[in-house]
């Protein structure tokens, strides 16, 4: 079961890396996206994976019952989605933005941008 | 408290100089001055109660956790010191005023030289390690900005830089040795660490503390090899140089081998390493002196030399080597201060800095002349003048040293006529003979021009003629400081037919007989000269290149300008350190975990990694929109799967949100287009397996290490009844953690904010726009 995890989350990780090095910003933002699923799944499985039910605690009673889920990580998860995507949600504006100015989605040819700014 | 006082109050008009000096106009320098005089005069009354051993003490505790505490204590060694940097400041803060006159950045110099006064004293004061540290890298820095003061010129740059470089360097050495005696000696009090003393002197560092501490004085007092800098920092305002080139601040490395001399002077390397190079700075700083013709140059190279001298002394060790060493550097102060000062003045008078192209002045400057002739005497060591007593003194020094008697007595004679002749050149030669032609008509220096120099020899004159009043005990303060014992000895002008007066009278008359044919004498010494191709200037300038290259290229490297260059850099190291320590250490268990999926989760599993296979390699924008969109709704099922159903819901509305942003936004922009060559997607291909392979290892390896429960359960406990919540995901984010939660929704009005910005049509675009129609 581990192993299931650890392979997704490498699959996620590569693809997400691949699409990070493209010098595509549109396929950059969506590594972006992609290594965010992975670290998620990392920090998820970290206190050990559970199929027997969520953390809730049952009516009636007052604690929660050794074999629900660990929510501690799941809180952590939570909060990561939640960031990650107002991150994307920026990188996809910025990216948008980067080529209404520079005329580009070439991120070798905003360098040259710079330079031409820098002359003129 | 009245160190603290005294320190303090130079460092508050240092902060006031600016502003006062454009309320105050040229005559501030008088004003500031008084502050310095004050320090002098207070120092004066309490000399007798210092003198007979009772140091004044002042304590402020600044980082007690540190062990860092501003504790000073003025014994005689400060004492000298203390005297030297108030009075010399004072009255080159007057004549500075007067140097610059309505100059636009007059009161900035005034500011800087304030500073450096404040930090020089705090050097000399400091009882703490720590402190003593602080205040010498303050006076570095103000160095800095005082050769630099004229920036506008690169050359002056330039030599702020080697002086703030070379000084800098040292102190770095100087540091380490303060840690490292402040470690084995359990403090940075010099007091309790003299009573360590044992300790230190058996510890296996001694050799590398007794190392650093040279580096750090010998950079500080431009000893050799490190002496280059203090030519080069002739760029700076004549004021300047007279205040830190002569008197003050080259002193502090001789400062700091005294104050230490009582803990280290024992060290076996100590003495031979102090004399050896003293002795080898003294010669050939009077060497390279004798071929300059530029004023403050000969100055310059002579004040090597006498650093070299007291250097030297202190290394001999003896007591009648440490009492000449401190007779030497008193009379230095005076007649090398005064000097420098002719020399601005003369320079300020008629425009001319080069001694060859200067003469008949006598008669211009009648009064500058005397001063000027009474500090050359001096220098010249010739009765009855200080700097007389101060050579006879290390003469006898030299003749009664325990080891290389010869070659010291030989080197100290030599360079005692070279001494001659360069006093000569710089001192009397621009005001005798007939008046040569300068770029300004020689007139007389103003009042403020001439009271520093006049004062500072007539000082010279007076304390060789009445030695009990302040030179004697002043010299033997400072000589029991170092040795222990404050020594029974008198400094007199006649000692009587001994051989070290046969030996002046002969270094004097070598050293007339060499300004009579300096010519030949420079044309002879000019063949050695080549050896300047190799000296350490040259070293200082490649190791300055080398340096700006190795920057220079790293940058390059580093800083590409590429996007994908940096991503591959981060993503390569981080590859390196995690997978290296992955690997290295074996950690990574192969196996498949305690329980096998089913067939559920293996098709989710499935889902996702095809859903991020084919977000790589979709041609078209919607096609890796929807192929990322599996992933993500992928993972809200897992997210089920596992017992995380709030996850799951966030997941799924994030997911749907994401894909239409990018459906939205990735609408308006190109369709996609492979920019890369088939052998960079191989390789970035290969780069991103990797680091897959890495991350994989790293969840087997974070899935098998045992996590402490008792976070989760304190939550799983309290959750009911502290916070009345069933889902304790929920009660978390909402109740326990509520101020994290807080934030986050913080970070995410941001981006709000910064979307909003983004998408309405700006002045970016209108520029863009206007740039493409030119």
């Amino acid at each position: 079961m581990n192993a299931l995890f650890a392979i997704v989350a490498g699959v996620l990780f590569a693809c997400g890396t691949y699409l990070l090095m493209r010098r595509s910003i549109m396929r950059l933002v969506m590594g972006l996206v992609l290594i965010g699923h992975s670290a998620n799944i990392a920090i998820f499985t970290a206190t050990g994976l559970k199929r027997t039910g969520p953390a809730i605690v049952p009516i009636g009673e007052e604690t929660l019952p050794a074999t629900a889920a660990d929510p501690l990580p799941q809180a952590l998860v939570l909060t990561a989605i939640v960031i990650s995507f107002g991150v994307i949600a920026f990188a996809v504006v910025l990216v948008s933005r980067v080529w209404a100015t520079a005329g580009t989605d070439d991120s070798n040819r905003f360098r040259e941008d710079d330079d031409m700014e820098a002359v003129s | 408290m009245a160190i603290v006082t005294a320190v303090s109050a130079t460092f508050l008009l240092a902060a006031l100089a600016p502003w006062l000096g454009r309320v105050l106009g040229t005559r501030a320098g008088w004003i500031f001055a008084t502050v310095p005089a004050a320090i002098a005069v207070w120092l004066a009354t309490r000399a007798p109660a210092i003198l007979s051993g009772t140091p004044i003490e002042g304590r402020l505790a600044w980082a007690p956790s540190l062990g860092l505490e501003l504790a000073f204590s003025i014994d005689g060694l400060g004492l000298l010191f203390g005297l030297l940097i108030s009075g010399v400041g004072g009255l080159v803060l007057i004549y500075a005023g007067a140097y610059l006159g309505p100059h636009r950045h007059a009161s900035r110099l005034q500011s800087f030289l304030l500073v450096f006064m404040g930090s020089m004293l705090g050097v000399v004061w400091s009882e703490n390690l720590l402190g003593l540290f602080v205040f010498w890298e303050l006076t570095s820095i103000s160095s800095y900005l005082l050769i630099g003061f004229d920036h506008e010129r690169p050359a002056a740059r330039a030599a702020a830089l080697k002086a703030l470089l070379v000084t800098g360097g040292g102190g770095l050495c100087l540091l380490v040795a303060v840690l490292m005696l402040g470690s084995i000696g359990g403090s940075y009090d010099l007091g309790a660490l003299l009573d360590e003393r044992d300790t230190i002197l058996a510890s296996p560092w001694l050799g590398a503390i007794v190392v650093l501490v040279c580096l750090g004085a010998f950079t500080k007092s431009a000893q050799f090899p490190f002496h280059f800098w203090l030519p080069g920092a002739m760029e700076a305002p004549t004021p300047v140089s007279a205040y830190l080139h002569s008197s003050t601040m080259v002193k502090a490395g001789i400062f700091l081998l005294a104050r230490l001399d009582p803990l280290l002077g024992s060290a076996a390397w100590w003495g031979p390493l102090l004399t050896a190079f003293g002795a080898t700075t003294m010669v050939l700083g009077a060497v390279l002196a004798v071929r300059q013709t530029h004023l403050k140059r000969i100055l310059a190279y002579s004040t090597v030399s006498s650093l070299g001298i007291v250097t030297m002394a202190l290394g001999i060790g003896t007591e009648k080597a440490v009492v000449a060493g401190f007779a030497y550097l008193l009379a230095h102060a005076l007649f090398k201060g005064s000097l420098f000062m002719v020399a601005g003045a003369i320079d300020h008078g008629c425009g001319e800095k080069d001694a060859e192209r200067l003469g008949g002045l006598r008669r211009a400057m009648p009064a500058l002349f005397t001063a000027s002739l009474l500090a050359a005497l001096s220098m010249a060591g010739l009765p009855p003048l200080l700097g007389f007593i101060g050579k006879e003194l290390l003469l006898e020094a030299t003749l009664a040293a325990p080891t290389w008697t010869t070659a010291l007595v030989v080197a100290t004679t030599f360079a005692a006529a070279l001494t001659v002749t360069v006093a000569f050149l710089a001192g009397v030669r621009p005001f005798i003979g007939s008046l040569a032609e300068t770029p300004r008509t020689p007139h007389a220096p103003s009042p403020g021009l001439l009271l520093g120099p006049g004062l500072l020899a007539l000082l010279g004159l007076a304390a060789a003629v009445l030695p009990a009043t302040a030179a004697t005990p002043l010299a033997l303060g400072a000589a029991g400081a170092v040795l222990g014992d404050v020594p029974e000895k008198s400094l007199a002008l006649w000692h009587g037919l001994t051989p070290a007066l046969g030996l002046s009278a002969l270094a004097v008359a070598v050293g007339a007989g060499a300004y009579a044919g300096r010519r030949i004498v420079r044309s002879g010494l000019d063949r050695i000269g080549a050896l300047d191709r190799v000296g350490p200037e040259r070293l200082y300038g490649a190791a300055l290149k080398g340096l700006l290259a190795v920057a220079g290229g790293q940058t390059r490297l580093l800083q590409s300008g590429h996007l994908r260059s940096y991503v591959f850099i981060t993503l390569g190291t981080v590859v390196l350190l995690v997978g290296g320590t992955l690997w290295l250490r074996g950690a990574v268990p192969f196996d498949a975990g305690p329980e096998n999926p089913t067939w559920p989760e293996l098709l989710v599993g499935a889902v996702i990694v095809a859903g991020s296979i084919a977000t790589v390699l979709s041609r078209t924008r919607l096609a890796a929109i929807a192929a990322l969109g599996l992933a993500g709704y992928g993972l809200a099922i897992m997210f089920v799967l596992f017992g995380g159903p709030d996850l799951a819901m966030t997941q799924l509305a994030v997911e749907t949100l994401t894909v239409i942003i990018f459906v939205l936004i990735f609408r308006r922009l190109p369709q996609f287009r492979s920019f890369s060559t088939p052998l960079r997607r191989l390789a970035d291909g290969l780069v991103a397996l990797i680091a897959g392979l890495m991350v994989t290892g790293l969840v087997l390896v974070i899935a098998r290490t045992d996590t402490d429960p008792t976070l989760a359960r304190w939550f799983g406990d309290h959750s009911v009844p502290d916070a009345y919540g069933r889902n304790v995901v929920n009660v978390i984010l909402v109740d326990f953690r509520a101020m994290d939660t807080l934030g986050e929704i913080t970070v995410l009005a941001i981006a709000a904010i910064g979307v909003l910005a983004l998408l309405r049509p700006g002045r970016m675009r209108r520029r863009h726009r206007g740039r493409a129609v030119s």
